[in-house]
């Protein structure tokens, strides 16, 4: 059978595949530029359907603290917001991380600081891959550049997300969740049933069936030296997530003199800025981090032996930069170009950014 | 007769509840959080429903609520209980879900959470314990604290002009489409003690029924928070707490 094509928005996809993927449920709260999450699940029905529950919350706050108490249950729960909304999710996202709970979570980026625009923006860089919210832990950052993506990494965050009993979050921003692509969706499959959530998470709120002793789902712990190997335990899962959950697309890279580091909407721009520029002669490749957190340390730290410098081209004002810094060692010039507030740069602006900051300088 | 005859099953009147486990409570003396968690017990098994019970702990002394029952437990963060219930709920149709907390986690911290989870009239039922002060943090002011009543961050009494007034959240979920059972009781005699077994009871068979949400009010003693002898405290409580907050059945449709 062939591949059924759709026309849809990022924000679209993500919700016709979390339909598709047997998600048990979603909580969320309207915020531009992501309400078509929730509007199309709305829509969509799927609650007459899959069985999906899908709530709207009073907050944001309350959305999360559904999604702690469904993934503490087991379910495949998931929340969806933008920047402004994210940052009241941190307290509960802190809460999951620490009770080691799987979910996904969706932030389409819009520019801040505050109310700040509902233009896009990757300016929650650094919320989403150094903390966030409390205390020592990572969230699983997949950052989509095409709608494509969009749909597909609901799986791939859910998957991730139970592997390792840690929370996914998809960094989308704007562009990426408004703009309509072609997109194949994933395959349909069913819910897991009650006692396949049960066989599958033995530590869920499920009903203590059969006599076994009681779940307890909780981040609690008074005595500092238990607490401390809590974190040591955490601390570990996240270098396991570090050494085998990496991924990045490069373009180009294999001849590349120059390299732009981008993610989401600002690589879709950085690859035509690269191929303008490879028009004019200039050998530029593109490494496009796909998870930003583990972010591709290695891989970058590897190409850089073989360029001269690398431009990171970002939403806002220079966040990925600093993994990248980190990455290369100083080795290389590692130079920032980045629009603020809402304005997405052309790929003309790149390659000026290019000469101005990395060839002749 | 000897105390082994009277230790016979036959004349057994009274027993530990089977879901209260032997953990050593943390809780003061004199305190009411101790009789609640043993009624829950109680109830829970007497409905048998221990296999699908799923109890939510809030943020303050009840916290550790999960150490003392055998049931399945999620400790929400403060004041987000009812958000918590609301998906497992939703999720889990067939189980026994309720959240405990107090008078600070649910109406402030929480009073959003609290209101909208009744209004949505999830099935669920809310324990709330109004012991009109923070315990847990050292006995602070409440949302529930009486005008003049003096607590760490209200040292001179509770002043209206200051402080403004102590909220009467289980009136409010009366007035609420949601809520089918809102009612307040207490457990300082043993007569109240009945009275509030049964109104658990009729709050999780509510909610086992899908009837709506219900709501379950414990006005409570804090003899450490009031600096009270308890005897002191459940006195000090019938004369203020009381008229303030007057036991019985708010709705019950």
């Amino acid at each position: 059978m062939a591949e059924e094509v759709v026309l849809m928005k990022g924000n679209e996809a993500i919700a016709h595949a979390a339909i598709r993927i047997g998600v048990d449920g979603y909580f969320g709260y309207p915020i531009t530029p992501q309400s078509e999450v929730l509007e199309t699940l709305a829509e969509q029905k799927p609650w007459e359907t899959t069985g999906m529950v899908v709530l709207q919350a009073e907050s944001e706050v309350a959305a999360i603290n559904m999604v702690y108490g469904g993934a503490g249950s087991g379910k495949m729960v998931m929340t969806s917001s933008s920047s402004p909304g994210v940052s009241l999710k941190q307290e509960g996202i802190s809460y999951i991380a620490g009770a080691e709970l799987p979910c996904l979570i969706v932030n389409v980026m819009r520019g801040g600081p505050g109310l700040g625009t509902i233009q896009p923006s990757q300016a929650d860089y650094f919320q989403t891959t150094k903390g966030g919210g409390h205390g020592d832990y990572h969230l699983i950052a997949l950052a989509p550049a095409s709608v494509q993506e969009m749909a597909d990494f609901v799986d791939l965050g859910f998957q991730l997300a139970f592997k390792y009993r840690n929370p996914a979050i998809i960094l989308a921003d704007g562009v990426i969740g408004q703009m309509m692509e072609k997109v194949v969706l994933p395959a349909p499959r069913p819910r897991r049933t009650d006692e396949e959530v049960i066989a599958q998470c033995p530590w869920a709120t499920t009903g203590r069936k059969n006599g076994r002793k009681p779940n307890i789902i909780t981040s609690l712990e008074l005595d500092p030296a238990i607490m401390e190997q809590r974190n040591i335990h955490l601390q570990q899962k996240y270098a396991e997530i570090e050494a085998n959950e990496v991924r990045y697309e490069e373009l180009q890279c294999e001849d590349a003199e120059y390299l732009i580091v981008a993610f989401g909407s600002c690589a879709r721009i950085a690859q035509k800025a690269m191929e303008h520029a490879r028009e004019e002669g200039i050998k530029v490749g593109l490494f496009r981090p796909i998870t930003l957190w583990p972010f591709p340390t290695k891989a970058l730290r590897e190409r850089a032996s073989r360029i001269k410098g690398i431009l990171t081209v970002e939403l806002n004002s220079g966040q990925m930069i600093e993994d990248v810094r980190l990455a290369v060692e100083c080795s290389i010039p590692v130079e920032h170009f980045g629009r603020l507030g809402g304005i997405v740069p052309d790929p003309d602006e790149v390659i000026e950014a290019i000469k101005e900051k990395l060839i002749n300088k | 007769m000897t105390k082994e005859d009277i230790m016979k099953p036959e004349n057994l009147v009274y027993q530990k509840p089977r879901l209260l486990n032997d953990n050593p409570m943390h809780y003061c003396p004199g305190c009411s959080h101790g009789v609640v968690h043993k009624l829950i017990a109680e109830v829970i098994d007497e409905m048998n429903m221990s296999e699908k019970a799923i109890g939510i702990s809030p943020v303050g002394c009840a916290v550790f609520m999960y150490n003392y029952l055998d049931i399945d437990c999620q400790e929400a963060a403060h004041g987000r209980a009812p958000a918590l219930a609301s998906a497992i709920k939703r999720l889990w149709p067939d189980r026994l879900v309720f959240t405990y907390q107090g008078d600070g986690d649910l109406a402030c911290i929480g009073t959003a959470e609290t209101i909208h989870a009744l209004n949505r009239g999830e099935n669920i039922t809310i324990i709330f314990i109004n012991n009109a002060i923070y315990g847990m943090t050292g006995g602070q002011m409440a949302p529930t604290t009486l005008l003049g009543m003096k607590t760490a961050t209200c040292p001179y009494g509770r002043i209206p002009e200051i402080h403004g007034y102590p909220l009467k959240m289980t009136e409010i979920a009366a007035t609420l489409q949601g809520t089918c059972y809102v009612t307040r009781q207490s457990v300082h005699t043993v007569a109240a003690i009945r009275k509030a077994k049964k109104a658990i009871r009729k709050a999780f068979e509510n909610s086992m029924q899908g009837k709506g949400s219900n709501l379950v009010e414990i006005v409570s003693t804090c003899s450490s928070g009031w600096k009270m002898t308890p005897d002191a405290a459940n006195k000090w409580m019938e004369e203020h707490m009381f008229p303030f907050y007057p036991l019985g059945d708010l709705k019950d449709i």
